[in-house]
């Protein structure tokens, strides 16, 4: 990202005996593969989607078929399911971001001081950054947070408290408590690097001055995370809005919609409730909508960049 | 740390260290544990620390599920499917970072919205169009969704690696008579061969890691470990044991993968942001 708006595509690296046309033939050969695929892959299902949203289609029910108009996104846009799992996405992406971002700093900064065995406390913190959804989905769900035989259940018995259900009770906050779980890693492992990064001698000198560990991570260490941070939300936001694997596997969107994102509510539509044409126009809704926060995140991120 | 810090706040940085590491790890840890227990050991309240380890539920599970069939499936999706594109993605990258016109930045940006397309936009029309051409349930079909999805990542980490080679270096070669190809496979690649590694790790893992598509897409020949994983999710989870036993057997070559590869990773991962 940074190098991208860093050299200016201009101050190229042409190689200054070669013929400009011959190049430009050259560049536009080896990149039209990869382009025209993901034109291909970004144009074909888009535009399917977007008729299909237009018909009376559902695979079970042959009679049911011919021209809706927006049927579909009327049903949908005053269906309060569909409200509710355009908050419940918003509040995932928020809630997961904002743990991720906020903790991944505490901990980059924490795993930055030299310690006995640092190498390998880190090597343990960032394992959840590799296990699949599924598995951490399950393991969450029942090892961990299963009311009678959940070590956390367990723990709250020992100290004398009543184990909670957390996924009947706190359906939203513990699948967004799961995935955090998953991605904090992630965020640790980039901004760690970044403040790794850090000029060593400007942080003594800071310190030489008098200014304290806050004082030293407000004006210092911060301002130079930025770029890190930019790319960590960025990422981050890509993979959020899809969230599904986590509540598949531990809700099912339930109880209702309690836990139901916008990805799980077109799923259920779509695979479930075999109701093709409700499910596209919610698939072209999540891909405007996915379109809206990209231009933000890209311009956000953008302008971050190249500061 | 030129400045000796206090003892006290030494110990207290490694307690802090250690203990949020633990807390983090615990659920993966429980999870190796809980494997090598049997099914009654694994269900005891209050939760067993000590025990006889057994391999029983390792037993039931490589009975019940063809673990390799969907280990291999895996792997010949994740391998496929990132090979595929970094053979499409080098040239691009190429393109992009010594043949730059005005154009680049854009269809840079562009090529990194196509991945914020959602999935689940398109799932009815993937899948029909997978299955109207019998691309349903088979390796072929998820590797080369797979290889989409991880293509615009993977060309943008490329162009950023390629971004550090010199390009006086490119150009001597070409003084000497090389064509583009042999500028690009015995010039550009030896040198940028690192970062064309840690790409294609994190492709490796994404594709190994994900669920949505192959949830969706594969059923029975072509189902992958997160399916064999799903599988386990239905009221027989509740047999703690075998599902911690597949689990591990799901997540173990990757995460022993990661470890070993986590310095390579980090390079890959942080696309140029960290300088």
């Amino acid at each position: 990202m940074q190098a991208v708006l860093e050299h200016s595509p201009s101050a190229g690296a042409t190689a200054p005996n070669q013929t400009k046309t011959g190049g430009k033939r050259t560049g536009l050969l080896l990149l039209s593969p990869s382009v025209l695929l993901l034109l291909a892959w970004s144009l074909v299902p888009f535009v399917m989607t977007l008729w299909y949203s237009t018909q009376n289609y559902n695979l079970v029910d042959p009679t049911l078929h011919g021209f809706a108009g927006i049927d579909n996104y009327r049903y949908l846009l005053t269906d309060p399911d569909f409200l509710h799992s355009l908050l419940n996405t918003f509040v995932l992406v928020a809630g997961v971001l904002l743990i991720s971002v906020g903790g991944g700093t505490l901990l980059a900064v924490l795993y930055d001081q030299e310690f006995f065995g640092r190498g390998i406390a880190r090597i343990l913190v960032i394992s959840p950054f590799f296990i699949m959804p599924t598995v951490s989905a399950l393991l969450w769900k029942n090892l961990m947070l299963h009311p009678i035989y959940g070590v956390y259940s367990a723990m709250m018995r020992a100290v004398g408290l009543t184990p909670i259900d957390w996924l009947a009770r706190f359906p939203l906050l513990t699948i967004m408590m799961i995935v955090a779980w998953e991605w904090l890693p992630f965020a640790v492992l980039i901004l760690l690097t970044a403040v790794q990064s850090l000029d060593g001698e400007q942080r003594e000198a800071a310190r030489m001055d008098g200014a304290g560990p806050i004082a030293r991570f407000r004006y210092i260490i911060l301002p130079h995370l930025g770029r890190a941070i930019s790319v960590v939300v960025m990422i981050e936001t890509i993979y959020l809005l899809t969230i599904f694997a986590e509540i598949s596997v531990t809700t099912a969107g339930g109880p209702g919609v309690a836990s139901t994102n916008l990805a799980y509510l077109i799923y259920s539509r779509a695979l479930l409730q075999f109701d093709v044409g409700g499910a596209s126009a919610g698939g072209v809704i999540a891909i405007i909508f996915a379109n809206i926060v990209a231009i933000f995140l890209v311009r956000a991120v953008a302008r971050n960049l190249e500061a | 740390m030129a400045l000796k810090t206090k003892t006290s706040t030494r110990i207290g940085v490694t307690a802090l260290g250690w203990s949020i590491a633990l807390w983090l790890f615990f659920p993966i840890f429980w999870m190796i544990l809980t494997s090598f227990k049997s099914e009654v050991q694994a269900i005891s309240t209050p939760p067993k620390l000590f025990f006889m380890p057994t391999l029983s539920s390792y037993g039931e599970v490589f009975e019940r599920a063809s673990y390799w069939h969907f280990a291999l499936n895996t792997v010949i999706v994740s391998v496929g499917a990132t090979a595929i594109a970094v053979v499409l993605a080098v040239p691009a990258a190429y393109s992009m970072a010594f043949l730059p016109s005005k154009r680049t930045r854009g269809i840079l940006l562009w090529m990194l919205s196509t991945r914020m397309l959602p999935p689940v936009g398109v799932l009815v029309p993937i899948y029909l169009l997978a299955r109207n051409t019998h691309l349903l349930d088979t390796c072929t079909g998820l590797a080369v969704v797979d290889m989409l999805t991880n293509l615009p990542i993977i060309v943008w980490m490329l162009y950023t690696f390629f971004r550090e080679v010199p390009a006086p270096i490119l150009e001597a070669g070409r003084m000497d008579g090389a064509t583009r190809w042999q500028e690009m496979t015995m010039v550009l690649l030896p040198l940028a061969l690192p970062g064309i590694a840690s790409t294609a790790l994190l492709s490796l893992i994404l594709c190994w890691n994900e669920a949505f598509w192959s949830l969706n897409l594969t059923s029975s020949h072509a189902a992958p470990l997160t399916a064999f994983i799903a599988s386990f999710s239905s009221p027989e989870g509740l047999f703690f044991g075998k599902l911690s036993a597949a689990s591990t057997l799901a997540v173990a070559p990757i995460l022993v993968f990661g470890w070993i590869s986590q310095k390579q990773l980090v390079r890959g991962l942080t696309f140029g942001a960290v300088k």
